[in-house]
């Protein structure tokens, strides 16, 4: 083909503005609109809805572009693995993001919560409630009266009641669903592309089936055992470390039906599926996110 | 072949398109580095302009011209507006324009991202500008943004700061992904790791730092939104949570953060020393070795900026041993600036001139940290001006020469005009009396108890706070003579050559002054 020999550059492209428009009604819309919340009658959630609107279009066409100049033969092995590199360093960002929630979650449990209880070097910190006590989870907070704690929790109940335990199951469903997508790509790279489809829908099953059970323990959470987010820090914890896990199991799956959705349409040769294999790692990316989630959120 | 690639590759072998969508579209690392650099320089003024306005109001003590509460968003936006708005985005200009030339690659390695990581940040400024004309007025917390001072207690504009700061920080992320995955992948054949320029060096290793830190400060950052919002209580210990804990994610990323606005200057000194005094880098290896035993030693640093918020001994001990440890590369840099120098043939045009500087002041800035590094001592520096000189010491003199540094040394392959040598010289030395009048003064006041942060202060300060201010308003007149240098350089002056200075080494001065819009689409081989 024309370019393989030298690097591809863009001679312009119109989609980075737009999308630095749509990050900005994004910034104006979302801050609207979490400022407006106690405002009923506010309708600036609209601007949030255009700035949804203008970056999906913008991802659409750009990615859209992409395989366009990849099917034209227009990227060379070079910018292959610019993109591969890309994607890994991506994926290292988004570690260190779940990092500063593990810290924050870490912290609390070794240092702030027994402080407060009036354990440990600071213990002194246990005369602003000297009623609290540490434990965890924990289900007094030390100012009921502002953070009121929850009725119960989410840990491990012990083997015999594991099949009652969400987690459980959702963790069933994960590392399962990292082995599905593993498959998927093997029937891919073999050629095999019915075993490829098959797994790649059954991950997906996998990945939704996690999703919604994500949802019904946040329902059960709600409903039944008091645990909110204004729970206090058992609450704060287990609801940022779930949530921002469970939004990204989220995007992966919105990512993979996308995949599933081109390797039915064809897209995808036994070399050549950067897209899938970039998906595939996000996957495996929120796995073991989910792996150190349940020890350190759920059982110990 | 289809009509569609030819029309690209036509494109692409011509010079830049016309008008402002050359500005809005470019994918091109020379045209994307101009806009950082530019915005990076108006930043400069607008942060500067602030700094003013609080040298203003502490000429004399008392209330004298701005309010209490407008003094405490002066001060938070000019940290803000310095930190992530001129230093960081003039590091990644110079970044873009000079590593894939230094490096014998065609462009960045993902240009139309490239792009993106350049127009989100006027979208980020412009935001947490205009928050200043909302209710509630602009941020007040300080740079470092504590909580509960940026949660209970701030006012509602905090949304727009916070996501203001959440789209800083992509922008940095993809800025800095773009970066690592050009120098990783795009080197000219030949171009071991070990025969990498020194600011390529120092950039990979400042991207890595950025990727690693930026994220964390997006999860502080949301973790506030939801304590002021959604009735989480990481900052509150009413719910079993603790204000500390902030400060712990916050300097985990802000101790990284700072040496991300120093690195790339010791890159920019390294090649300006090197070139002037007509010398090869003293002790290459070793200069690589220590960039990257900076960066990892300032993982483990971060609780020093916090020695007097009540932490276990043990942490103090640890924060401060390991804090002292940085100095051991820090000073094999210093000396190899020195050796370098030593019996070169030097000359002293105006980027040896800032380097020289550079490493000097940069020097007195290191050995105050050092003091402030001793945990029992820092109880009687901590925020007081002694750190404020501390810390301007290392950023002034320190980041900003760097950069300026570095703008005199490529200006001429950027224009293609020399720039005016007496005007250049004028615009040094000015600067290096005036940035010594102002912050030198500091160290006194705030070793003799004046706090930071505070529009007042006792009447014993006032005489070396009126010489602060002058000091400070020379300093920032002064940089208007760098812009006119600049401005100047852009339409006249001598031609320059292709290597423009004698002793200059390395792909960047085997190019035509000024650089074609496209260099290097077959890559040079490099022996």
């Amino acid at each position: 083909m024309s370019d393989q020999s030298s690097y591809f550059v863009p001679a312009s492209s119109r989609l980075p503005i737009w999308m630095a428009f749509g990050l900005m009604l994004f910034v104006l819309g979302a801050g609207y609109t979490i400022n407006d919340l106690d405002k009923p009658d506010s309708n600036s959630y609209w601007i949030l809805i255009a700035a949804f609107a203008v970056i999906f279009s913008v991802f659409f066409f750009w990615f859209g572009e992409v395989i366009k100049e990849n099917d034209k033969g227009m990227y060379s092995d070079q910018l292959n693995r610019s993109f591969v590199m890309g994607m890994q360093w991506f994926i290292f960002s988004e570690v260190m993001f779940f990092f500063a929630f593990f810290l924050a979650l870490g912290y609390v449990r070794v240092f702030a919560v027994p402080w407060l209880g009036g354990e440990g070097e600071k213990a002194i910190a246990n005369m602003l409630w000297p009623e609290f006590e540490a434990t965890w989870p924990v289900m007094q907070t030390p100012d009921q009266s502002l953070f009121q704690g929850p009725k119960e929790n989410m840990n491990f109940p012990g083997f015999a009641n594991v099949g009652h335990w969400l987690p459980f199951w959702n963790t069933l469903c994960l590392i399962t669903s990292s082995g599905t997508i593993t498959i998927a790509e093997h029937g891919l790279k073999k050629g095999n592309r019915t075993s490829f489809k098959f797994w790649m829908v059954m991950t997906l099953i996998l990945g939704f089936t996690f999703v919604y059970l994500q949802g019904l323990e946040y329902y059960e959470a709600y409903d039944h055992m008091g645990l909110t987010l204004g729970a206090g820090i058992y609450g704060t914890t287990f609801f940022l470390l779930t949530g921002f896990h469970g939004f990204h199991v989220c995007m992966g799956a919105i990512i993979l039906t996308i995949m599933t959705i081109r390797g039915f349409r064809g897209a995808f040769t036994k070399e050549d599926h950067f897209g899938l294999a970039a998906g595939s790692w996000y996957w495996h990316f929120v796995d073991v996110v989910w792996i150190l989630l349940v020890l350190v959120v759920y059982v110990f | 072949m289809s009509a569609v690639i030819d029309s690209h590759s036509d494109d692409h072998h011509h010079g830049p398109a016309k008008g402002i969508t050359r500005w809005l579209y470019t994918t091109n690392h020379k045209d994307i580095g101009t806009l950082y650099l530019w915005f990076s320089f108006l930043m400069l003024f607008l942060g500067g302009a602030m700094a003013m306005v609080i040298r203003a109001e502490l000429f004399e003590p008392g209330s004298q011209i701005v309010s209490p509460e407008f003094y405490n968003q002066m001060l938070t936006n000019h940290g803000l507006i310095m930190v992530f708005g001129a230093v960081m985005p003039a590091f990644v200009g110079l970044a873009n324009w000079i590593i894939p030339m230094q490096i014998g690659a065609p462009d960045m390695a993902l240009p139309r991202m490239n792009n993106l990581s350049f127009w989100i940040l006027p979208v980020a400024f412009g935001i947490l500008i205009s928050t200043f004309f909302m209710e509630g007025g602009g941020p007040n917390f300080g740079w470092t943004f504590y909580a509960p001072l940026s949660t209970t207690y701030a006012p509602p504009t905090v949304t727009f700061f916070i996501f203001a700061v959440h789209i800083m920080g992509a922008s940095s992320i993809m800025g800095s992904i773009n970066i690592i995955t050009t120098i990783l992948n795009m080197r000219a054949p030949g171009m071991t790791f070990m025969k990498m320029p020194l600011f390529t060096w120092t950039w990979l290793i400042t991207a890595y730092l950025l990727i690693a830190v930026m994220p964390v400060l997006a999860g502080a950052v949301t973790m506030m939104l939801m304590d002021i919002h959604f009735g989480t209580s990481f900052f509150n210990a009413a719910g079993g949570g603790d204000p500390v804990l902030f400060q712990h994610i916050f300097w985990f990323f802000g101790h990284p953060e700072v040496y991300i606005m120093i690195l790339p200057a010791f890159g920019i000194v390294s090649h300006i020393i090197e070139t002037f005094s007509r010398k090869p880098i003293f002790g290459y290896t070793s200069m690589v070795y220590a960039i990257a035993s900076i960066a990892l030693l300032s993982f483990i640093v971060w609780a020093h900026h916090m020695f007097t918020v009540g932490m276990p001994i043990a942490g103090e001990l640890f924060f401060m041993y390991t804090t002292m440890l940085i100095a051991i590369p820090t000073g094999v840099k210093v000396f190899n600036w020195l050796s370098t120098m030593f019996k070169g043939s030097i000359s002293f045009e105006t980027p040896m001139l800032f380097s020289i500087a550079f490493v000097a002041l940069f020097t007195i800035g290191g050995l105050s940290g050092l003091m402030l590094a001793i945990a029992p001592a820092d109880f009687q520096y901590h925020d007081t001006y002694f750190v404020v000189a501390h810390f301007h010491y290392v950023l002034v003199p320190g980041a900003i020469f760097g950069i300026i540094a570095g703008v005199y040394y490529w200006l001429p392959k950027w224009t293609g005009n020399m720039y005016d040598e007496v005007l250049g010289k004028t615009h040094f030395w000015m600067s290096f009396i005036s940035v010594n009048i102002t912050f030198f003064p500091m160290h006194f006041v705030g070793l003799a108890g004046m706090p930071r942060r505070i529009p007042d202060y006792a009447l014993q300060f006032a005489d070396f706070n009126m010489v602060i201010s002058i000091g400070a308003f020379i300093f920032g007149l002064t940089q208007l003579l760098f812009l006119f240098v600049i401005l100047k350089s852009i339409f006249a002056g001598k031609q320059a050559t292709t290597k423009v200075w004698e002793g200059a080494k390395g792909l960047e001065w085997t190019v035509a002054s000024p650089a074609p819009y496209h260099t290097f689409e077959t890559p040079p081989e490099v022996k």
